[in-house]
């Protein structure tokens, strides 16, 4: 279905949403354009590390709060409208809840696991832990050992960018899988931005690759470089100078009001955003070698 | 260094390369460490293998250069592509015997801020630890890498992050923590190594050109110095022209 329908019908205003489950990969930022068109408010952004997506919805005044690692520009540094809103409470205050890497993916395979928490032996005697709306100092009820219970942390929704699915939302990816896997387990629904949709035999053909199951999917839109600026591993190279520009231009309030309505809000939809960036460019971001991996056999 | 067209930086990676031993499993940061990586496996350590917090696990350099972890030359070619879980259960099994770091601050024992920085009168927000808290709690242990500048070295971090031997001896063990905490912090100016009672930062070489007096400008509080301070090595020939195949522009070591 179309983007926007699709980002209509998933998240709604208040909801806690995670994305960015890659890390610095398959970064769904049409998806996130999205969700600022369409005026979403008060959202609470789910992901260990945000890219700079996590930026602009503060920036576009969408969220309330951010559970994260790191919020930063993978490219530049800071992110300009997450110091600002947090600082100076710009355009208004957003809450933060820091965590480390592990501690989100544990947040989240606890929910995937239908449990309340889990423990681990990370971040014990930091700041981090301290005073933690979800991190308590525990005893192992087996050793006495001293661990750390992270408690479930579950997304009204989970969006994720792939490289392609079925019509049902089986999904192939591949690269570097970061949380995506256990954050599309622990919400309550999954939203699908792909590369391309392919027959269901091709998923089928390989169900190892299958990575996130079409039963958690509540919709799939078809979305061609739809982790722009970030890369799609076989899609779509990294925009590294995407990064730059957009730490120079946001430096300012006045600056990110101009890239917004440039690139995002004045454009229509993702097509549009395309268009602003231009053939040239998009095209010096394609691959320019395959490097197909050797097939496997299912034979009986 | 100065004169003999030997950059601060090429020194910093050399020295990172030199921790590394062959056969170790590494935790891999972005840049220096990266490049500390790369040359430890040409030269020293051929079967060390690297892990990065996305889920990458590999034993060559990236087919072509990288800004993030997740860029498409350090999949393709990759050993393994799995989940931050699956690394991090590595990290937390034990089996990564060094990982690197960096930070804004670093203090007398080796703990680290990423999350609030201080610029006059106002609080900076950082980005916050990422997988740094995770590699500095559960490797065997770690290399930290910095600029060397007294902002960045105070005695006390403003907000730990990521943990280093927090007030000193025994404070990790008090806390919870398994295992490791920091063997060095390779700096602009110098190497420190920690003192195995106190657990301080003890100055064990500074870089050729650099004076002991400026080390002690530049750090926050009173440096203590080990009685055998060296000249830190000059890259050899062999590192030199390994930094060069792996930055061939300068980008990292310029």
């Amino acid at each position: 279905m179309p983007l926007e329908e699709a980002v209509s019908r998933c998240v709604r205003d208040g909801m806690t949403v995670a994305m960015g489950t890659g890390l610095e990969s398959c970064i769904p930022f049409a998806a996130g354009h999205a969700l600022i068109r369409q005026g979403r408010r008060g959202l609470t952004l789910v992901g260990p590390v945000s890219d700079i997506l996590f930026d602009m919805l503060i920036g576009a005044g969408c969220a309330a709060r951010v559970i994260a690692a790191w919020v930063g520009n993978v490219g530049a540094g800071t992110a300009y409208n997450f110091r600002r809103a947090v600082e100076d409470a710009i355009p208004h205050p957003v809450a933060v809840e820091d965590h480390s890497n592990l501690t989100v993916a544990l947040a989240l395979q606890a929910a995937a696991m239908g449990i309340s928490y889990l423990p681990t032996r990370t971040a014990l005697g930091t700041d981090l832990v301290r005073d933690h709306p979800r991190m308590r100092e525990i005893a192992c009820p087996f050793t006495g050992e001293r661990l750390l219970a992270v408690g479930a942390l579950r997304p009204d929704v989970t969006i994720l960018h792939v490289q392609r699915c079925d019509r049902h939302g089986n999904a192939h990816l591949w690269g570097n899988l970061g949380v995506s896997l256990e954050a599309a387990r622990a919400a309550e629904a999954v939203l699908l931005t792909c590369e391309e949709v392919v027959d269901d035999g091709v998923i089928a053909s390989d169900p190892n690759r299958t990575l996130v199951p079409g039963f958690l999917v509540r919709a799939v839109a078809v979305v061609p470089f739809g982790s722009h600026p970030s890369p799609t591993q076989g899609y779509l190279n990294r925009d590294g100078r995407f990064y730059d520009e957009y730490h120079a231009e946001t430096r300012t309030r006045e600056g990110f009001a101009d890239w917004l309505e440039r690139m995002v809000v004045g454009a229509e939809g993702h097509a549009g955003y395309l268009a602003r960036l231009g053939e040239d460019r998009l095209a010096g971001l394609r691959p320019r070698e395959s490097r197909l991996a050797a097939p496997v056999s299912y034979g009986l | 260094m100065r004169g003999t067209g030997v950059t601060r930086r090429q020194v910093m990676v050399a020295a990172a390369a030199r921790e590394i031993r062959d056969g170790e499993v590494v935790f891999v940061g972005m840049r220096l460490p990266l490049l500390g990586f790369a040359l430890a496996r040409a030269l020293h350590a051929p079967n060390a293998v690297g892990l990065f917090e996305n889920g990458v696990v590999r034993d060559t350099p990236p087919v072509a250069p990288i800004i993030t972890m997740g860029d498409p030359p350090n999949i393709a070619g990759a050993l393994a592509c799995t989940t931050l879980l699956d690394v991090m259960g590595h990290l937390q099994r034990g089996r990564v015997d060094v990982g690197f770091l960096g930070g804004a601050e670093v203090d007398r024992f080796g703990n680290l801020n990423t999350t609030w920085a201080q610029d006059g009168e106002r609080r900076v927000r950082l980005p916050g630890s990422g997988g740094a808290a995770d590699i500095a709690a559960l490797s065997r242990r770690t290399v930290v890498i910095m600029h060397h500048e007294r902002r960045r070295f105070p005695e006390r971090v403003r907000y730990l992050t990521s943990p280093g031997y927090g007030s000193g001896a025994g404070w990790r063990e008090a806390a919870g923590l398994a295992r490791g905490g920091p063997g060095r912090v390779i700096t602009g100016l110098g190497v420190f190594g920690f003192d195995p009672a106190s657990r301080e930062m003890v100055l064990e070489s500074v870089h050729a050109g650099v004076t002991l007096d400026e080390v002690r400008a530049h750090t926050g509080w009173p440096v203590r110095v080990s009685p055998v301070l060296q000249t830190t090595p000059e890259p050899s020939r062999e590192e030199l022209a390994g930094l060069r195949r792996f930055d061939p522009d300068g980008m990292w070591t310029g």
